[in-house]
Formats: C-alpha cells, structure tokens, sequence
C-alpha cells in the first residue's frame, strides 16, 4: 500500500447527481458535495435514509458514472466493497467466493483471513447455509482479500441484533488498525460511525452535501464511553444546525 | 420400483390389444421383440441407431451453441433483441417440413442439408429459452462483478453460467425430443440410412413389426440420455440449493 501523501487519498467532488424518477422528472440527489479522506484513514458517512448515501457509494464504486464533477480513488484503484446484501455468489463456497474475487491471493492467505473472521468451519459451505450475520462477514473477507486500496461499505451492520452488531463492529475496527486500509463505510447510525471512523462526514437532507466534518481524535481503541458521548452531542448539535439552516 | 411397475402395466395393456388386434396392424411385444433381435442380429439395427443419434447430436449441438450465443446477446442488448426479434419469430412459426423441404431442394439431398434443417428448427427455440434467462440475470451480482474487476471468464464461469444452468437444462430437455423428432423426419425424406429411413421402409412394406423394432430401441436410448446425462448434470449444478429442484425424467 502506498503513502505518498497527496496521491494517495480519496478525493471527492461531486458537484451535481440528479436521479430520474419513475415519472421522468429529474431529482437533485447530490449537490456540491466535497470530502477528502488520507490514506490508511477510516472514513463515514452519517446520513438520515434517503439521504444518497448509497448513491454516493456507488458513485465512488463506479458502478455509477451519470454525475458532475470528479473523484479520485486512492493510488492504485482497487476496490473492496461490501454491499448491504451480501451479493456472495450462491453456487459457489465460501472459500471459492473468495478465491473468484481474489485469484492471486494465497490458500494460506485465504484460509487464515476466513479465520480471522471466524469462518473456518464455514469455508465450504453454500452461501444459502449461512445466517445473514454470517454471509456479512464473508462478503468482508471477500472485500479484504483483495487487498483492496480503498474499502467500501455500506450499512455493514443493517438488520443484525444489536449484540451481533457490536462484536461485527469490534472486528472490523480490529482489522482496519491492523489492515491499514482506506475505508468509506457509510451509515445512518452516528454512534456506529463514531466508534468506527477517523473522520465523520455528516450529510445534510436533500440534496444531500457534507454539512459537518466531524475528527475523531482518540485512537479507536481508548475511545471511553464518555469521549463518545460528548461527540455523539457535537454531531446532534451539528446536526440540528444544519437542520434550522 | 413404482416405474418399473407402470411400464410392465404398460407392456401387459399392449399385449391385450394385440390379442384382438390383426397382428399385421398390432403385433405383441414377442414378434417385435424377435424383430429387434433380428436387426440387432444383422447390424442394421446398430448401424441406423448410431446414425440417427449422430444427427441428433450433431443438430442439437449446433442450435444450442448458436442458440445460446444468440439468445443471451439478444437478453442483454435491446437493441439486438428488436433487431433480430422478427427472424426468432419468423422461424419459431415456419413449420418444419417447409425448411426441411427447403434446405435440401437449395444444398440437395446432403448430410449438411439435414443437420442444418434440423438445427434451424431447433434454434428459435433455444434462442427463446436462452433470452429469458439472459433477461433474469441478476444485476446486483453483475454489479458486485464490476466492482470486484472479475475478469470475462471469471464473469461467465462463476457468474452467468450458473444463472443460465436451469434455463439450459430446459432448453436441452425439450431441445433432444424435438431434435430427434425432427431427425426422424429428415431421415425419411432424403436420406438413406437411419431410423427414418428405416421407418419409411416399413410404411412401404406395411411393415408395422419393423417400424416398432426401430422406433423403440431409440426411444429407449433417448431415455436412457435424460436419465443417465441429462439428470444427473442438472442435479450437479443445483447442488448449491438447499432444496435441489429435481429434474422431472421421463422414466
């Protein structure tokens, strides 16, 4: 991974993204929308539903090029995601999903990564065997096999129970300190981006732009309870701002 | 077991009409059962069976690539779908002795002329099949694709061929009974060996014995294809399923 400073981050400035309704008009999804991210930074954004989150990820995923404006990926280009349905390929294992996705990467990589995660027993079972909990953690491997230069998420921990989320959210904190990867994961929950992120970008209502850009400055780990609850108050304050605007 | 029971009861029922039947008309199972022996005793029987199944495979192969080929261009692009819409419909109404008769009075009366026949009644029908899977592939997996950079034959191996297994199960299935149906019929008209031409034979001869020792040896050699390949595969790649979808056979 690379670290040559202004080459390396993730760079985004939508100036414009309109979507066509069902009833052919057009509505303004995004506008002037702009965020820097360093390398080896963990990002989120924090955003009401509906707000062009997801939009906004598919934007930067390329999955979506109808926009105005420019967005570099970090140095090297390669993308990891994992979407809001795991979108593992059914008919194929555990493993093989991943060994598809990431075809130079080692048996042994593979193997201790499904470990990491605590997917050994799994890896040669069927997508359709697992529970939802279970398939969001292989779509992660799968994103980390690549090795990817920017990790993308979107709402990881959606419809999980609340104790399941917590250890998913314990792990992937984990693996982004010792990965070191760029990461966008994108939220609605404010205490899941904060417990997770570097860097908070809040997202105003439609059409949606960065309102407030919140640093978290205390390692992920040493983030006490309480420093999360005074910038859980400085988001909502912010967010209450935007809101009167 | 339950099989085996309803083809003896089958067996029995044919062996009751042929008791009151003419047996010019109706022979029992025995007479065509020595019949078949008797062929199988002279090669011929070996002879024809080999050639018409070679037809049969040779025009299926050739309408399920091109089929397929087509037919999944043709759910992916729209613009091809209405371009070469009209020729699908065309074909798929064009009966199939016109183009039998038509291909061999334009290539005469050739081998290629046959399988080709045979393969263009065979190949409006893939492409129809082929087109709705095409259609139902899922774009959120197309997507997870593009995202993740799999390379074209990562895409097609792990991705769409999957998706399309059931749709070409389908198209086989119905595809190897039309196909051998057709083959028969190319076979009688202009060929000089093969079940068909075999069956033609008995016709001129009012030879209803005959006709049976042919037409029943490949019956049973198409089933034995479904049950033996066609089945099988199909239960292969929908293993993933936790209920497997299993294949309706004919036996």
């Amino acid at each position: 991974m690379s670290h040559d400073g202004a080459a390396a981050l993730l760079e985004v400035r939508v100036s414009s993204k309109d979507h066509v309704t069902a009833g052919g008009r057009s509505l303004c999804v995004l506008r002037d929308l702009q965020f820097t991210l360093p390398a080896g930074r963990a990002g989120a954004v924090v955003g009401p539903s509906g707000c062009g989150k997801t939009t906004l990820l598919r934007l930067i995923a390329g999955l979506d090029r109808q926009y105005r404006g420019s967005i570099r990926l970090p140095a090297g280009g390669r993308l990891g995601m994992v979407f809001q349905e795991p979108r593992l390929l059914p008919w194929r294992s555990v493993v093989d999903n991943l060994r598809i996705a990431a075809p130079q990467a080692s048996a042994a990589t593979l193997a201790a990564l499904l470990a990491r995660l605590g997917l050994a027993e799994h890896a040669e079972h069927f997508p359709g065997e697992l529970s939802l909990g279970l398939a969001r953690r292989v779509a992660l491997a799968r994103a980390l096999a690549i090795e990817p230069d920017l990790l993308l998420m979107d709402e990881p921990f959606v419809s999980l129970d609340a104790a399941l989320a917590r250890e998913l959210r314990g792990e992937i904190a984990a693996l982004i300190d010792e990965k070191k990867v760029t990461t966008l994961i994108v939220t609605h929950d404010i205490r899941e981006a904060i417990e997770l992120a570097d860097r908070v970008f809040l997202l105003s209502t439609r059409p949606a732009r960065v309102g407030a850009t919140l640093e978290i400055g205390t390692p992920r780990r040493a983030l006490t309870k309480e420093a999360a609850d005074a910038l859980q108050r400085e988001a909502d304050a912010a967010i209450e701002a935007m809101r009167r605007r | 077991m339950i099989r085996l029971l309803s083809i003896a009861l089958l067996l029995l029922c044919w062996q009751a009409a042929a008791l009151f039947a003419d047996p010019r008309l109706l022979p029992g199972p025995a007479p065509v059962f020595a019949a078949i022996v008797e062929q199988a005793q002279s090669g011929a029987l070996l002879v024809n069976l080999a050639a018409t199944l070679a037809r049969v495979i040779a025009a299926f192969l050739i309408a399920m690539s091109l089929g397929s080929a087509l037919g999944y261009v043709m759910g992916r692009r729209a613009l091809l779908d209405r371009l070469l819409d009209p020729f699908v419909v065309v074909l798929l109404n064009l009966p199939a002795l016109v183009v039998i008769v038509l291909a061999y009075l334009w290539a005469g009366l050739t081998e290629a002329a046959a399988i080709g026949a045979v393969a263009l009644n065979k190949l409006p029908n893939a492409i129809v099949v082929m087109r709705e899977g095409a259609r139902a592939l899922d774009a959120r997996l197309d997507e997870m694709a593009d995202v993740f950079r799999f390379s074209r034959a990562a895409r097609l191996r792990h991705v769409v061929a999957p998706q399309l297994a059931p749709y070409i199960a389908a198209a086989t299935r119905s595809g190897l009974s039309l196909v051998w149906k057709i083959v028969l019929v190319v076979e009688l008209i202009g060929r000089s060996n093969g079940v068909g031409f075999e069956i033609n034979m008995a016709f001129q001869l009012f030879d209803v014995r005959l006709l049976l020792a042919y037409a029943i040896p490949f019956v049973l050699l198409m089933l034995g294809v479904e049950t033996l390949l066609v089945q099988p595969l199909e239960r292969h790649v929908s293993r993933w399923r936790r209920s497997p979808a299993r294949g309706q056979g004919l036996v």
